[in-house]
């Protein structure tokens, strides 16, 4: 099994490193990263963040806006794609174990789409040690942690989804529609307007706590703003019941845990319906 | 070795197959014949493990779906429409050869044999290739490995007379006990690889038939037709199964595969008119 988990998975980064998809995404991340430094981020000054901190800073309130609907869109794309096309009839006629398969192609692609999110900051942070600027260790270990439990929620969101949908089409709608859902449920938009109605605080701390794009908002700004000045009322409510310690682990558990639950529920669905 | 016991598949409303029975012996080669959506392509999608159905599909004793990992391991498979796969060639074949504990080199020398220059090919994308390259190297896929069960569908539709011929002596040189189920909407198609034809329509079996006229795949048979004008047409056609004419062009002879006749005699039963003589007789291979 674990064989067919690897070539399941190498075959899936090959595929990725091909498609145009991948150009595109590699692009925009290394992209982001060397606009930042040309518009001479790292010599502004926010909060006291100033250098290699106040551009990670940027970077992954960037990522928070962009990683998500790229994960979603270009997963259930290619692998709702790949149904469509017909790959799916002849690769699984292939003696490939069915858990190999899904959880290959699930490694592999968390490999192509995390991989250039992360070499885009130790490119930043390459750069910042060649113009002799402090390397902030901590907190670039602490981001790179929650953009790799972001990628992989949304990855096992995007599987789910592929999984559920026969076609690109409708594969590309829901993801585009989830997306959506959780963006309107952030703090500034849908949250604040509860906290506004006097919706009860229960029903809005756990709306926040659900929502995986509100998780790493909240745990990406508490490195730099523990007392969420900057923060809508929700994450202040959340906080407040939580603690800055409770909440950095919740935002590593949950998003890896809801990720890894809709993949499972994916592969179970994947595992008994019709494979083509 | 291969049992359908009242196998039926419904997508949402419609019946698909419809309480298909069928029992295929070791050795059996079977043409699976009807019109589109007769039933052929899902029949085939089950026995592969691919769909949830109801009834029972055995194969040696063990359930289609729920052992299809143990039972693809013996099942060599070349589909109607070559899949899109943008991985080249080469990674294609390594992927396929580890997966079914074959050799990439054993699968390599199929694909020479039937006219593939692979050292040209090994980096190119599958989906770049001509129709008539990919059947090739699916078949070489499929004829590369320790296969007991070969489906094919449509196998040889995409491929020149030359192609056709070498594929029919590799299946030839299969073992004798190997199953073959050849699917196609024409019959005149495959009706000389097999020994038992049955037909679909509707999601049912509508006809199931021994074939008792054999042909040995690997026969061929010296052609030589005489016609009593010209025609750039038939000219042409005839050019496409590599034969030869005298400078008038009015007398040609070639060499078609054994198991091809009934699809030459097809094509040359549409310039009847222009027919003088036509002269079959087999040689050996």
């Amino acid at each position: 099994m674990l064989k067919h988990l690897w070539l399941s998975a190498k075959l899936d980064i090959a595929e990725s490193l091909r498609a145009r998809w991948f150009l595109i995404y590699a692009l925009v991340f290394g992209g982001i990263v060397a606009l930042l430094f040309l518009f001479g981020l790292t010599e502004s000054r926010v909060m006291g963040f100033t250098g290699l901190s106040r551009l990670l800073i940027t970077y992954i309130q960037l990522c928070m806006a962009i990683l998500p609907i790229f994960v979603l869109i270009t997963t259930v794309r290619s692998v709702a794609g790949d149904r469509e096309a017909g790959i799916f009839e002849y690769l699984l006629s292939l003696p490939v174990s069915l858990t190999g398969w899904y959880w290959g192609k699930l490694l592999g692609r968390f490999i192509t789409v995390y991989l250039p999110v992360l070499l885009a900051m130790l490119a930043a942070a390459a750069w910042a040690a060649f113009k002799g600027l402090e390397i902030p260790w901590l907190q670039f270990s602490y981001y790179s942690a929650l953009l790799l439990a972001l990628t992989w929620c949304f990855l096992g969101i995007g599987m789910l989804l592929s999984t559920l949908a026969r076609s690109i089409d409708i594969a590309q709608g829901l993801g585009f529609l989830v997306w959506l859902i959780l963006l309107l449920f952030l703090d500034l938009i849908l949250l604040g307007m509860l906290i506004q109605q006097q919706v009860q605080q229960e029903v809005i701390v756990a709306i926040a706590l659900l929502n995986p794009m509100q998780v790493f908002r909240t745990a990406a700004m508490l490195l730099f703003d523990p007392q969420l000045v900057l923060l809508g009322p929700a994450a202040y409510v959340i906080l407040d019941n939580f603690g800055v310690k409770g909440y950095i682990i919740w935002a590593f558990v949950y998003p890896i845990g809801f990720g890894s639950l809709c993949a499972a529920l994916g592969y179970s669905l994947f595992k008994r319906g019709d494979l083509p | 070795m291969i049992q359908f016991e009242n196998v039926s598949k419904k997508f949402r409303t419609v019946t698909v197959l419809d309480k298909v029975t069928l029992n295929i012996q070791a050795g059996e080669r079977i043409a699976l014949v009807g019109f589109n959506g007769a039933g052929k392509t899902t029949l085939i999608r089950c026995l592969l493990g691919e769909y949830n159905h109801q009834g029972t599909i055995l194969v040696k004793d063990q359930a289609a779906r729920k052992q299809r990992q143990q039972i693809l391991a013996h099942v060599g498979f070349v589909p109607q429409l070559p899949p899109p796969l943008k991985m080249p060639v080469g990674q294609l074949l390594q992927f396929a050869a580890d997966l079914c504990h074959s050799q990439v080199e054993r699968m390599r020398k199929i694909g020479e044999r039937l006219g593939l220059d692979l050292d040209q090919l090994w980096n190119r994308p599958f989906v770049k290739l001509s129709g008539g390259q990919k059947q090739k190297i699916l078949i070489s896929i499929a004829l590369g490995r320790d296969s007991q069960i070969l489906i094919m569908d449509e196998p040889a539709a995409n491929l020149d007379p030359e192609a056709r011929r070498i594929f029919f002596s590799l299946l030839d040189e299969c073992p004798k006990d190997t199953v073959m189920l050849i699917s196609s909407h024409r019959l005149d198609e495959v009706a000389a690889l097999v020994n038992r034809v049955v037909e679909m329509d509707r999601g049912q079996i509508v006809l199931d038939d021994k074939v008792a006229d054999q042909v040995n795949l690997s026969h061929q048979l010296h052609c030589q037709i005489q016609f009593n004008r010209n025609e750039d047409a038939f000219a042409k056609a005839l050019q496409t199964w590599q034969f030869s004419s005298d400078e008038q062009q009015l007398v040609w002879q070639g060499q078609i595969a054994g198991a091809d006749r009934l699809r030459f005699l097809g094509m040359i039963s549409r310039y009847a008119g222009l027919l003088a003589q036509v002269q079959l007789e087999e040689v050996q291979s």
